[in-house]
């Protein structure tokens, strides 16, 4: 038994946890508030992070200036998908909705990649890329930057839903639409307000992600890996999607450690979180901390 | 699921439930499908190689689209995993063929059988759920049956992928486009008229009755898991019978054609083409087969002006799928169908409106 090799992979799943935990957020804030599934998810983080990518290399802009110009862009264009996209799909069957998402998701894959190139793209160095030694685990600085920047926005969405009046109005909206209305609230601006706020994250996912690796088109499956967490933690939970998030991000690291050491069959890391899914879903259809629908004739 | 009323002729009353429920509504519609079936048994004979490999393709994939509308149109399920049953019947059947010789006009059948017991054990799951929580879930039997492709060296082949031999009627060698447009015109015509069937039987109406209001269904005696598992395995019998066509007709298969992005084609398909619509699965199709060429004439023909267009003809061809579905489901959610009963309400009714 290799503890070592382990407790690294554990960690890595820790961190890479949070991210999809960030991400699964912004998956569950859409669908909270606007009963909208985004299959989009993963194409929003990548624009992001090309966007930011495109202004400190082609534009020479400083890394802060760039950042913002990104989030700044993808907010715009979050709220323009729902507008354009998802305002006249209001009130239509779920799977007009599920699809149009899909077809969003593959125009926009389809257009990055003509635009950016299917090649992986560096980001000049921004964290330094020097080891940091944790208690006899090496851990990059920016891991290390990625989860505590995923611990911030974390704490952040916590402090808007809990205080700000946007955010009460948020709750209220997904809690029910009708009588939110009849509050004085606007869920049409709810509504653009969960796309611009989930897009924004989005974008800082993505361009965290893209200061890890590399900003290329096939980070856009952590829109897929989402599902997992999501399903895990149940879909209209915020604190479920953090928790789905980690527990995915743990479980692909784990298979990956199993299969490496024992069973040897490959490709684990990218199927086991699908196996658990259905696996969840066979036993509670609502997820860990989703609430069950209860509906009446 | 149409909103514009049956134009029917004068004088043309039902006096029976027998006459209500007839297959061909009007003396008009049996005409037309006459002819239609006879211009496709001609088609050969005139058409170009290039219309006759379109023909064949689209009657491929109308083959699983309309298995898919069975599912998704009069069920009201969701499935992200067609894409993967339409592969998994590509390489049952090649595997039958290379495994234990069975010839291909045999081991099509038998692939859309054993793709109907897998679609039913994936079924399962889906039982239980539905909306948002099925379409994750067939999401995830597509990513496990992708792996498997790529896993399973002794049925797939691997990453090499598995040889299927071309098709012969009894010793007589199918191996030309004009001679196997013959056999995936059988597999059409069959599937069409069995799922056009399919409505008129009890369990086509339970079907749709689960679709409409599932607790209503349950109440009225229903079965639910059965009609939902009974759909799934209906909807991966004409995937695996597509998919079989379709090993045999390239005569080679490889796990890289069956990804997500087929399953969301095939959404397209019967979404384009209008959901519960059994000539709307035929014309969703087309649609979605030849859009990407038209729009690789058009980017072609405009590269002259703008050099830029000819490096993004592949690109342009993808972003038209995802545009068309966006633009149909925003302007026309009811589907090309819907668009087709309107143009013929309005030359019945002409010249008035109603």
């Amino acid at each position: 038994m290799n503890w070592g090799l382990l407790i690294q992979l554990l960690v890595n799943g820790l961190i890479v946890g949070m991210l999809y935990g960030v991400v699964a957020m912004c998956f569950t804030l859409i669908y909270k508030s606007t009963q909208v599934v985004n299959f989009a998810q993963g194409e929003f983080l990548v624009l992001g992070a090309w966007i930011c990518w495109f202004f400190i290399v082609k534009w020479q802009l400083p890394f802060v200036v760039a950042f913002a110009f990104a989030l700044v862009f993808t907010t715009i264009y979050g709220i323009l998908v729902q507008v354009v996209i998802l305002r006249p799909l209001i009130g239509e069957p779920i799977i007009s909705v599920i699809m149009v998402t899909i077809g969003l998701s593959i125009f926009m894959q389809a257009l990055m990649n003509w635009i950016f190139g299917t090649s992986a793209a560096r980001f000049p160095q921004v964290f330094g890329s020097e080891k940091i030694t944790i208690a006899g685990l090496n851990v990059e600085t920016a891991y290390l930057m990625s989860f505590v920047l995923s611990l911030v926005i974390m704490v952040v969405f916590f402090y808007f839903f809990r205080y700000s009046r946007y955010g009460l109005a948020m709750r209220a909206t997904a809690y029910n639409q009708q009588i939110a209305q009849s509050l004085g609230i606007s869920v049409k601006q709810v509504f653009a307000m969960a796309w611009a706020i989930s897009a924004l994250v989005s974008c800082v996912a993505g361009v965290v992600l893209g200061l890890v690796n590399a900003v290329s088109n096939s980070l856009a499956i952590i829109g897929i890996k989402v599902f997992p967490a999501v399903i895990v933690g149940g879909l209209d939970s915020i604190v479920g999607a953090v928790v789905g998030g980690v527990i995915i991000g743990l479980l692909e690291n784990l298979a990956e450690f199993v299969d490496g050491q024992y069973l040897h069959i490959g490709n684990m890391y990218a199927v086991a979180p699908f196996y658990v899914l259905i696996i969840i879903l066979m036993i509670r259809p609502y997820g860990l901390f989703g609430t069950e629908n209860i509906e009446r004739l | 699921m149409s909103s514009v009323p049956y134009p029917r002729p004068c004088g043309d009353f039902r006096t029976s439930y027998a006459a209500d429920m007839t297959l061909f509504r009007t003396r008009g519609a049996t005409i037309a499908a006459w002819a239609g079936a006879a211009i496709l048994l001609a088609a050969p004979l005139v058409g170009s190689d290039y219309v006759l490999s379109q023909l064949i393709l689209i009657g491929i994939y109308g083959i699983a689209a309309l298995g898919l509308n069975v599912l998704v149109g009069f069920t009201g399920q969701i499935s992200l995993g067609h894409g993967a049953f339409f592969g998994f019947g590509a390489f049952a059947s090649a595997w039958l063929g290379t495994a234990y010789g069975v010839p291909p006009l045999l081991s099509i059948p038998i692939a859309g059988l054993m793709t109907t017991a897998l679609g039913m054990i994936f079924g399962i799951p889906a039982a239980r759920l539905k909306g948002l929580y099925l379409a994750i879930a067939t999401l995830a039997a597509q990513f496990i049956l992708e792996d498997f492709f790529a896993r399973a060296q002794w049925f797939t082949g691997g990453s090499s992928g598995a040889p299927a031999e071309r098709a012969s009627l009894f010793g007589l060698p199918l191996d030309t486009d004009r001679s196997y447009f013959y056999l995936v015109l059988f597999w059409f015509v069959v599937s069409y008229v069995g799922v056009a069937n399919l409505m008129r039987t009890r369990d086509g109406r339970a079907l749709v009755a689960v679709r409409d209001h599932y607790l209503s269904a349950e109440v009225m005696g229903i079965n639910l898991t059965r009609y939902r598992i009974l759909s799934f395995g209906i909807s991966s019998f004409f995937a695996g019978i597509g998919g079989a066509l379709y090993a045999h007709y390239l005569g080679f298969v490889s796990a890289e054609a069956f990804t997500i992005l087929l399953s969301v084609q095939f959404l397209a398909m019967i979404i384009i083409g209008g959901l519960g619509s059994v000539a709307g699965s035929v014309l969703g199709t087309a649609f979605i087969l030849l859009l990407p060429q038209v729009m690789q004439a058009a980017a072609s023909s405009l590269a002259d002006v703008f050099p830029a267009m000819q490096q993004g003809v592949a690109y342009i061809k993808e972003m038209s799928i995802g545009a068309a579905i966006i633009l149909f489901l925003i302007f026309e959610p009811e589907g090309l169908i819907h668009r087709w009963r309107l143009i013929r309400a309005s030359f019945k009714l002409y010249p008035f409106s109603y």
